[in-house]
């Protein structure tokens, strides 16, 4: 199982690469999304899984899974979550304004 | 705290003072109140004056950084009161001079003078410091000052170029000369320059004591202008021509010949320093007075004389060093006499350049040009700078009756002894030093004749010329005075002054007691030296007579490979080589940033972790999979494969949110309540921002790029994936130490929670908490102001 899921988190981590690497605002932001859920599957697998009940107390098991990794995880959606939706808003707004999502012509001038 | 330390002191502490003198005391010449400053400190230095040679140094010393070794300690020996006279007097007289050469209406004095000033403590600074790092301090001091002083007219382009260029060059040779004192640093573990000495033969005998000597001989080499350092002298005389006399003649540049000399003792045992510096010194001699004769502007001219005499004094110090040689042990007093000279002639050059470049001022000053071509017949209009003139250009040719002379014949004998006394091919080195010598008087009855005889061309000058006022020639006066008077007496100098340095410089060559008997005396017989200055005066006068026939040769040397060419393309090209190597990576495309980043993230990690060996995959510890798990899965890859290909935005947002409800899922299967909540909540969120944004958000284009484009971006990410991947199946089953989660199960007894993970967020791990809570907030502004601010823009 943690093999499995640390394979889906190489699938995910190389489409969002890609994604990340194209020309299109879009896109990359898509990208950048996919690799934070790999991130999260990672760090769920690396730990082990299954190894218990979930980590609520009083619940009749003896045995819990790890707790912390789910506290960081929890911490880090809600970070990629602000960050997700300024860079979606950024990207909105840079469409507006500049009138193309393009980064070919996005590059400033050349001096800078 | 000492009055010697005040005296370092006072000239950067009466710059504080000049600006407001210069603003509140419209009437006088601010130059008056400065003039004070050198004069004070010249008094003050006679009266250290030794009268006996063997005298004990005088130290002071107050600690500045006394945990890295820094004291701020002056040491002063007969070297140093040498120097500190020259700084001092010719201080002076440069003040006065500048008094009546600056304009008061027209110039920033309240700038040149605090400048001026700056400099003088600096160089004072230098000559007394005994601490390296001190030393090196007042030393990139000078490098500073001299660079504000060249740009004083800084409207001028020839002006920045030259101090760009000074500054440049001897900043670089400074930066050596601070590695090559720590450098002596590792080896002694002092600063100290009189320690140092004590340990020299330690020095000696370690690896690092010739890195160390080429270092500390390149900050010497570029500060007193020697081959094929010496381009930046010439330019710098676009300085105002106070600054040219003090800085670019008497002083500054005689602040590398001082650190050779200061450093002799240390150093000057060694059969390199004697070679490097002699053959450096003769072929800057050389070269110097080679090309002075070509210039047709006159401080030109004595730019390139500077940088030859400069050479001439380096040599005799090379020579000198011998002295310390055990080789030449038996001729140590012989070789003592090298250095004599040296220290002879570093003072006449002073007095004598020092009176040259104030007449070439007044000249200036008064007919409006420098150029040798339109002056000519001013003998009969000004013949008070005609006689200056004549007697700093003949002093400087070597002619009796001026003190040129003396160090002239010193010089050729301390050649010879050298010839005399080792191998055949040192024969070269006063032959070559004779033909320089040759070139030297050439250019002296140059500078003196074609100026002042001649025919005379009002036409070509811009005003009428006449005769300076009388203060403007007090300063050349009193300096053309000195030159004759130590012809006369030299000895007046060298009991009280000379020997005492040659003690500094040699301090372990005679027993102690012991006194280098040093008599000058103008004439003593014919001998081989006085028929090579026969041979001078014969030979130059015919150079000069025929100067029309043979001035074609420079001609014949290629325009095109000058050493200032070299400079100026090395310049532009290292300008030109860092513009396109920059040009080349920083694309302004942020594709290429991303790329870069990743493959070093990729030879990085995976490189190291392959070389140690660090993949090593133990699936034992592996949970069972089940089937829908299994399904979710692959749903999962399926939908991430399908981005790649999907160009319509909608199925993307719809892919990108049906991973986010399967991660969700996966949290569901992995006991992870708190996350699935979350999880299902954000990807909600998230996904209806999408489709917010989604009707302003440009159509996804099926991206026309070329095949090797694509496939870049397919290895790099493949690469990211597999290096990642393999990193997440290592780490697994490699529990180094047990996890600390076992006390977390403690959070009902701790914290009075049933949720463990939730008592983590709030309880034990609160300030994680907290801190995301700002980020969200902060990016809940951000996306406030990017939407708002727009619309306060078009409402205005």
């Amino acid at each position: 199982m943690e093999t499995f899921i640390t394979i889906i988190a190489g699938v995910l981590f190389t489409i969002g690469t890609y994604l990340i690497l194209s020309k299109g605002l879009v896109r990359i932001i898509l990208g950048l999304s996919l690799f934070t859920h790999g991130v999260h599957m990672l760090l769920m697998a690396v730990n082990g899984l299954k190894k218990g009940g979930a980590p609520l107390l009083g619940e009749g098991t003896d045995v819990y899974t790890d707790p912390l990794p789910q506290a960081l995880i929890l911490t880090s959606i809600v970070i990629s979550f602000a960050l997700t939706a300024f860079s979606l808003v950024l990207g909105y707004r840079t469409y507006v304004e500049l009138g193309t999502d393009d980064l070919e012509q996005l590059k400033g001038d050349p001096n800078e | 705290m000492s009055w010697l330390h005040l005296a370092v002191l006072t000239p950067f502490l009466f710059t504080l003072v000049v600006p407001l003198l210069n603003k509140n005391i419209r009437r006088i010449h601010t130059g008056w109140f400065v003039l004070a400053v050198p004069l004070l400190l010249f008094i003050y230095f006679l009266g250290h004056f030794p009268l006996d040679p063997t005298m004990a140094p005088v130290i002071h010393s107050i600690p500045w950084i006394p945990s890295l070794d820094i004291h701020f300690t002056l040491y002063l020996d007969g070297l140093a009161l040498l120097l500190l006279l020259i700084i001092t007097g010719i201080g002076t007289l440069v003040v006065l001079y500048s008094i009546y050469y600056m304009s008061m209406e027209r110039e920033a004095l309240h700038n040149f003078y605090v400048y001026l000033l700056l400099f003088m403590g600096a160089m004072l600074g230098i000559v007394l410091s005994d601490n390296l790092l001190v030393l090196y301090v007042f030393w990139e001091t000078t490098s500073v000052s001299s660079f504000l002083l060249i740009a004083y007219w800084y409207q001028r382009s020839r002006s920045r170029y030259g101090a760009q260029k000074s500054m440049l060059i001897t900043v670089s040779g400074g930066f050596s000369m601070l590695f090559g004192f720590i450098l002596l640093y590792t080896m002694t573990g002092t600063f100290s320059v009189r320690e140092l000495i004590g340990m020299s033969g330690q020095i000696a005998e370690h690896a690092l004591f010739i890195p160390a000597m080429l270092l500390i001989l390149l900050g010497a080499f570029t500060k007193s202008a020697q081959f094929p350092f010496h381009i930046w002298l010439p330019d710098a005389m676009e300085a105002p021509t106070p600054i040219s006399a003090y800085l670019h003649s008497a002083t500054m540049v005689k602040a590398g010949v001082y650190l050779v000399a200061r450093l002799t003792p240390i150093f000057g045992g060694s059969m390199e320093w004697f070679w490097i510096i002699t053959i450096f010194g003769v072929i800057t001699l050389f070269w110097g007075s080679f090309m002075a004769i070509r210039q047709n502007d006159l401080k030109a001219l004595l730019a390139y004389s500077t940088i030859s005499q400069l050479g001439l004094i380096m040599s005799l110090l090379g020579i000198g060093s011998a002295a310390l040689n055990a080789n030449f042990s038996d001729q140590a007093i012989l070789f003592s006499g090298a250095t004599l000279a040296a220290v002879f002639h570093l003072f006449n050059h002073s007095i004598f350049k020092g009176c040259l470049f104030m007449v070439i001022g007044i000249l200036d000053h008064e007919t409006g040009t420098r150029d040798i071509r339109k002056l000519g017949g001013l003998m009969s209009i000004m013949p008070i700078s005609f006689t200056l003139t004549v007697i700093g250009g003949l002093s400087m040719a070597g002619l009796p009756p001026f003190s040129g002379f003396l160090s002239k014949e010193m010089f050729f004998t301390g050649m010879l002894t050298a010839a005399r006394n080792m191998d055949q091919w040192v024969m070269l080195l006063p032959v070559v030093a004779w033909i320089a010598s040759v070139l030297t008087f050439v250019y002296c009855l140059i500078l003196v004749f074609k100026t002042f005889t001649g025919k005379f061309q009002p036409e070509r000058l811009d005003k009428a010329p006449h005769e300076a006022p009388i203060g403007m020639l007090i300063s050349p006066g009193v300096l053309a005075v000195l030159v004759i008077v130590f012809f006369f007496f030299p000895n007046l100098l060298s009991l009280s002054l000379l020997e005492p340095a040659m003690h500094s410089i040699m301090p372990n060559l005679l027993a102690p007691g012991e006194r280098f008997d040093v008599h000058i005396s103008a004439f003593h017989g014919f001998n081989t030296e006085l028929l090579m200055t026969f041979g001078i005066i014969l030979l130059g006068t015919t150079l000069y007579v025929y100067l029309k026939r043979w001035s074609g040769i420079y001609d014949t040397l290629p325009r095109k490979y000058t050493l200032n060419n070299a400079y100026d393309g090395g310049l532009t090209g290292l300008e030109r080589m860092s513009l396109k190597f920059t040009s080349t990576y920083m694309t302004g495309f942020l594709h290429n940033y991303l790329s870069y980043i990743f493959v070093v993230m990729i030879c990085l990690t995976a490189g190291t972790l392959l070389s140690q060996g660090a993949f090593t995959i133990d699936l034992s510890t592996n949970s069972s999979i089940e089937w829908f798990e299994f399904v979710l899965g692959i749903s999962v890859i399926i939908a991430a494969v399908f981005m790649v290909f999907s160009r319509s935005r909608m199925t993307s947002i719809i892919a990108v949110g049906s991973i986010g409800y399967m991660v969700s899922l996966f949290f569901v299967i992995f006991r992870a309540p708190d996350l699935a909540l979350t999880q299902l909540v954000v990807e909600t969120i998230t996904t209806a921002l999408f489709l917010l944004c989604f009707y302003y958000l440009p159509k996804m284009k099926k991206e026309l790029t070329r095949l090797r484009f694509k496939l870049s971006n397919l290895l790099i990410s493949l690469g990211v994936g597999i290096t990642l991947t393999l990193i997440g199946l290592s780490v697994q089953g490699h529990n180094l130490f047990e996890s600390i989660s076992r006390y977390f199960e403690n959070s009902y007894e701790l914290a009075g929670a049933k949720n463990i993970v939730n008592s983590l967020l709030v309880d034990f791990r609160a300030f994680d908490t907290m801190l995301e809570i700002v980020v969200l907030f902060a990016a809940g502004i951000g996306v406030y102001n990017l939407i708002k601010l727009r619309e306060n823009r078009r409402n205005n």
